[in-house]
């Protein structure tokens, strides 16, 4: 086993484990940060998997501004975690539970035929550095990318509305 | 080099593990993190893919997936905000209605 | 030695010395911020320990050591005790990709001044400094107090709004230089005129947004003293409280290393580069070596300057300031470089 292959699946343990913390630990401060840990873990796979740029974005996106805003909010509105809300009741969570059972049991069944192929192509230079990254998005993908800065804004009108003080 | 099966298993059983989060808990704030756990999953079976298959573009779906993760994680908790200061809770059980 | 137990030798060396250099320097800029801060106020400032107080950074080292380590009885225990050390770990990792100047020789071995010496070595600054806000929301929320949450919820919203027009002056800056790497970006420099000066509504936003991304005044709202005794670090004590202070001190001289090398031309000085390229290399590296850290020197006067100058601002004109006026400035200057580019001048 490889040193690369060994820190996936040392760094795969962390990603479930901080996972398992986010969806049943009843404080959401904790669940919160837990998942921080878990969004830098995944920056982690992403830079075994040759995204050095995705790592960068993962962590400064990701961990460092949506999970500071979840904090901020989870702070702002139940500091001392009174009104913590718990889990659902036991027929939800038995239903819950088999279906992702089954989910899982579908997806173990259809991902190894997509391993098929032989091994991974080989890397074209540059593969996942930021400037291949901004020449297809520029390119490529410029209509995607225009889309997406009209979204980001529509999301900035919407949350300035949702968020603003009633007028009564 | 890392197997690109076990990094889709990997992938799978975070999806999964945010689609129970989202399922099992009540409080608005932690189904959006569930939320969260299930698109990076996604990220993650994308950036395997596009390592195999030797192609940014599944990088760049990666991308666009962290730009929508962004968009929705400002109107979702402007929702949770603006929920706290009308009912002054975050549970989601207790805004079962459509009308009040 | 083999060549690559050599190679670890001397990353481990320069980790030693980087870390050694940079605590020093919280130590000492101490002293000369009370010192300026007392010659300002026209008042002496320290003199009592050592000739001229010289030696007050180790009486205050020591103090610090001997307090009572107190943890209050209702806080969150784990966080409290973890959110300062992720503070400093932060503010520390991010000199790893920060050049220090050109590369020298010492016996006989080429050595290049810097740790690790990433291509996306500006991100991977902005990427562990987005998480040295974990470690001031972490303190304000665990202490279990008013005065700590309010300032740890005010620097988290004053972060992130700051963080963004930060990000997006430097955009200018890579635009100039078409890399992350900071010695490209110096180098880019060397062969036309400074950033600051073909960028200056790139460098004044950087400037500012420097000042609040470290809690400095004149944005040190998290832990404006009159209203929230001391914000995010109020319920620390002894040697937790003292690493929030490297860390503040640490954010301070990586953000003039940053103003130095984006911004100021690095360890490069216009007119004297022709003179030095004929100089013998050893006294040309020493030479670049000396010019970055007196630019680094001004740099760090200059936080004190306007530390001991300018009054605190309220915190709605704080956001205003960052969403209103920073951000549509950061935005004009990446405008202001493309036609820049375009007219061929960069």
């Amino acid at each position: 086993m490889s040193g690369r292959e060994l820190l996936f699946w040392a760094d795969a343990i962390v990603a479930v484990m901080t996972a398992g913390v986010v969806i049943l630990h009843r404080n959401p401060v904790v669940c919160a940060l837990s998942l921080v840990l878990h969004l830098c873990s995944v920056a982690l796979f992403f830079l075994l998997l040759d995204a050095t740029f995705l790592f960068a974005v993962q962590i400064i996106l990701y961990a460092g501004a949506i999970m500071v805003l979840f904090l901020f909010v989870i702070m702002l509105l139940d500091p001392a975690g009174e009104g913590v809300a718990g889990r659902a009741g036991k027929p939800q969570m038995a239903l819950t539970l088999a279906a992702a059972a089954a989910l899982l049991a579908v997806m173990a069944r259809a991902l190894p035929g997509l391993e098929k192929g032989g091994g991974a192509a080989a890397l074209p230079e540059g593969f996942g550095r930021i400037d291949g990254m901004g020449r297809l998005l520029f390119t490529e993908y410029l209509f995607p990318f225009e889309v997406a800065s009209v979204l980001l804004l529509v999301a900035m009108i919407g949350a300035l509305f949702m968020g603003r003080k009633e007028a009564d | 080099m890392v197997p690109f099966g076990s990094a889709l298993m990997v992938s799978a059983l975070l999806f999964v593990m945010g689609l129970v989060g989202v399922l099992i808990r009540r409080s608005a704030l932690v189904i959006l993190m569930g939320i969260e756990l299930m698109l990076n999953a996604a990220n993650l079976a994308f950036v395997a893919a596009a390592r195999h298959v030797g192609s940014m573009d599944g990088q760049l779906f990666a991308f666009f997936v962290m730009t929508v993760a962004a968009a929705e994680a400002a109107v979702g908790l402007a929702i949770v905000i603006a929920l706290f200061r009308r009912r002054r809770t975050t549970d989601v059980d207790q805004v079962s209605f459509l009308k009040w | 030695m083999s060549g690559s137990s050599a190679l670890v030798l001397e990353g481990l060396l320069k980790v030693a010395v980087v870390l050694a250099a940079v605590m020093t320097v919280v130590g000492n800029i101490v002293l000369v911020e009370r010192k300026v801060a007392g010659w300002i106020q026209d008042r002496v400032g320290p003199n009592r320990a050592g000739p001229w107080g010289l030696l007050q950074p180790l009486a205050d080292g020591l103090k610090f050591i001997f307090k009572e380590e107190i943890v209050p009885a209702s806080a969150h225990k784990t966080f409290y005790i973890l959110a300062p050390a992720l503070s400093l770990t932060a503010a520390l990792t991010t000199f790893a990709v920060i050049p220090f100047g050109e590369r020298f020789v010492i016996f006989g071995r080429a050595i290049e001044p810097i740790i690790a010496d990433l291509d996306i070595g500006l991100l991977w600054i902005f990427a562990v400094a987005s998480l040295g806000v974990y470690g001031i929301v972490l303190a304000g929320w665990s202490s279990a107090s008013k005065y700590s949450l309010l300032g740890g919820l005010r620097s988290s919203a004053q972060m992130i709004s700051y963080e963004l027009s930060m990000t997006l002056s430097v955009v200018g800056v890579l635009m100039a230089s078409g890399s992350l790497r900071l010695a490209d970006i110096v180098s880019a420099q060397a062969g036309s005129v400074w950033n600051a000066v073909s960028q200056p509504i790139g460098f004044l936003v950087f400037l500012t947004s420097a000042f609040a991304e470290t809690n400095r005044l004149p944005f040190d709202l998290p832990e404006a003293e009159p209203e929230l005794v001391a914000g995010y670090h109020t319920e620390y004590s002894s040697m937790k409280f003292l690493m929030f202070y490297m860390a503040e001190y640490g954010n301070v001289i990586l953000s003039s290393c940053l103003m130095v090398l984006l911004f100021a031309g690095g360890w490069h000085l216009p007119f004297v580069e022709g003179w030095l390229q004929a100089a013998p290399a050893g006294v040309a590296g020493l030479a670049h070596f000396a010019i970055f850290c007196l630019k680094l020197t001004f740099f760090l006067f200059l936080y004190i300057w306007v530390r001991w100058t300018l009054p605190r601002f309220r915190y709605d004109q704080l956001m205003n300031l960052g969403w209103k006026v920073m951000l549509p400035l950061a935005l004009a200057n990446v405008v202001w470089t493309a036609a820049l580019i375009l007219a061929g001048w960069v």
